[in-house]
């Protein structure tokens, strides 16, 4: 049998000799990430149980990071169930003390917890980001959480592979979150449920590992249930400076079935904006250029890496930020925040007039920091604009790639980054 | 085993989304009941007032996608929705309404085979919907059987226990 990468790494977690898309399975687990959820609804059902032990304590990332530090009564008493958990079964990896680490999914790869061929889960929808390492991951929900922390197993349908295929490379100020909304407009938030997305090529990998977690962690937007990059030697370099213990490469064979293949060539990505209310009502930015804006938002686990800020004070140098506009930034993690201050990019933000938080979830779900009021206008960075995602239901969020948020922000309405990019 | 849910139908549209179901402002809240009593409201804010212990949701495409918070499941166990059918299910979404054991059933229907408030009888293992006020008989493809198990041992954590205690 030829197998594609999803395939491969389920066949690689199980004890069968063979397997087909479609096949229901069960899969032994690598890692399995938990935050907030933990003290949601996780404990709640993990007690019904009524175990005294995990499977495994040194299998599991627990994190504080959607309402960090906690802004209301209700979250901290979250937080509090869900530490009292981590304490009672002696997680090894046990983050729920420490407030300055950042989004889960920053803070997982940048401890070096994701690594080439791994099975990971997180009881986070955005958890196929880690597949920007070469490795399987997905989202679950806090009963399939449970049935991981009683038995380290859980149950999979293979899914079909989607083969996308780039070549070329993006033009400056055109960002990997760009060819992400482009996808997205062109399958739709249906277009890809159940799927394992594959992509290779050169373009695949002319992404820097910053762009990929970017590209994976959205392609959950189209429905997909894994989004995996080809390794190359800037993964490399990563897992050198990061990782530590084996793992071996995952490619496909080359006569592996996929359900369809699709592709692009990443030259010819424009900028592109997801208007109100979906993350596939996708056109390209000149269409929403002069949409007047309250607030700018460049945070979340999408897209807010040092790469992300670095363009963005690239833009921002020398300009100031519009006078009835808001700029929030929040670096998606606390290593990303000390190398922004580092690199002098902190006082290029404020000084133009942005603040600057501590790494949370924060706006993105409307948690604090920057929740939008009746009728508010907010381009942001992040990955969902439904309905109310980010405040009252009436306001609206325009997503889009850290460049247009920073553009939009000097200009006071949506506008092309690239009329502020001298790159 | 037959398994028969019988319920009356309300009608969601398409891609009606996890933070639709259980908006965020509400995610930390700990008493479920307290919850549920904001379920949809921004997009159809009288859900709560009209459903009854009983209803059966039909929807469209691409029911529950977005987030992977259960609560968007629970929310509706916690209300008496005894069964979901929809044109499409997100995956997340899917897997969650299994394993807390309400059956989803995927079905391409058009609006002429339900009404709000149409009674429904639905006989899981022969893949058939039954609606008494419209006296007509539709069938979908069931569960397959892996699936079935668990909604028949009433979620996936009642199956666990079992495993565990063996």
């Amino acid at each position: 049998m030829s197998y594609t990468v999803a395939e491969k790494i389920l066949l690689n977690h199980s004890n069968l000799k063979e397997l087909s898309p479609g096949d229901f399975i069960e899969c032994f687990i690598d890692l399995i990430m938990v935050h907030e959820q933990l003290g949601g609804r996780i404990h709640k059902e993990y007690e019904k149980l009524e175990l005294d032990y995990v499977w495994d304590p040194n299998k599991i990332f627990f994190i504080l990071d959607h309402w960090i530090p906690a802004p209301t009564i209700s979250a901290a008493q979250m937080h509090q169930d869900a530490r009292k958990f981590a304490e009672k079964y002696k997680f090894i990896h046990n983050y729920g003390y420490n407030l300055n680490k950042g989004i889960c999914h920053q803070v997982l790869p940048e401890m070096g917890f994701a690594k080439p061929g791994m099975l990971i889960l997180g009881s986070d929808s955005h958890s196929t980001i880690y597949g920007a390492f070469n490795c399987l991951s997905t989202g679950i929900g806090a009963t399939d959480v449970s049935v991981v922390f009683s038995t380290g197993t859980l149950w999979f349908k293979v899914p079909e592979s989607i083969k996308i295929n780039l070549k070329g490379k993006l033009n400056p100020a055109v960002m990997s979150k760009d060819f992400i909304l482009k996808i997205l407009g062109d399958v739709t938030t249906k277009g890809a449920i159940y799927k394992a997305l594959e992509f290779q090529g050169e373009g695949a990998v002319s992404f820097s590992i910053d762009g990929r977690m970017t590209v994976s962690n959205m392609s959950v937007e189209a429905g997909a249930k894994f989004a995996i990059f080809p390794p190359d030697e800037k993964l490399d370099k990563w897992l050198n400076l990061r990782a530590t213990g084996p793992y071996n490469y995952i490619t496909p064979d080359t006569d592996a079935k996929y359900e369809k293949s699709m592709e692009y060539d990443l030259s010819e990505v424009t900028p592109m904006v997801a208007k109100p209310n979906s993350p596939s009502n996708v056109v390209s930015v000149e269409r929403v250029e002069g949409v007047k804006i309250d607030q700018a938002f460049l945070g979340s686990c999408t897209n807010a890496r040092i790469e992300d800020l670095r363009i963005a004070a690239e833009i921002l140098k020398g300009h100031k930020v519009f006078p009835e506009v808001r700029l929030i930034i929040t670096p998606a993690s606390t290593e990303i925040y000390k190398q922004a201050i580092k690199e002098g990019l902190v006082e290029i933000f404020i000084n133009a007039g942005g603040v600057f938080t501590n790494s949370t979830c924060g706006a993105c779900i409307g948690g604090h920091f920057g929740v939008l009021g009746d009728e508010e206008v907010c381009i942001s960075s992040t990955n969902r604009n439904f309905k109310g995602r980010m405040g009252a239901p009436t306001s609206q969020v325009y997503l889009a790639s850290p460049a247009t948020v920073i553009a939009s922000a000097i200009k006071g309405e949506i506008i092309d980054p690239r009329t502020y990019y001298n790159g | 085993m037959v398994k028969k849910i019988q319920g009356f139908v309300y009608i969601l549209g398409d891609d009606i989304n996890t933070d639709d179901i259980v908006p965020s402002h509400t995610l930390t809240l700990r008493d479920p009941d307290e919850m549920a009593k904001y379920t949809l409201e921004f997009i159809d804010p009288n859900f709560v007032q009209n459903i009854d212990k009983g209803n059966i949701i039909v929807a469209g495409e691409n029911f529950g996608t977005g987030s992977s918070r259960e609560e968007a499941v629970f929310v509706f166990k916690t209300l008496g929705i005894k069964s979901i059918i929809a044109k499409s299910f997100a995956r997340i979404y899917f897997r969650n309404l299994i394993n807390l054991g309400i059956p989803s059933i995927e079905l391409d229907w058009d609006e002429n085979e339900f009404t709000k408030g149409d009674k429904l009888e639905i006989i899981l293992n022969e893949g058939i919907i039954l609606n008494m006020t419209k006296n007509t008989k539709i069938s979908f493809k069931r569960l397959p059987e892996f699936l079935m198990k668990i909604i028949e041992d009433g979620g996936i954590l009642n199956q666990i226990r079992k495993k565990l205690s063996k």
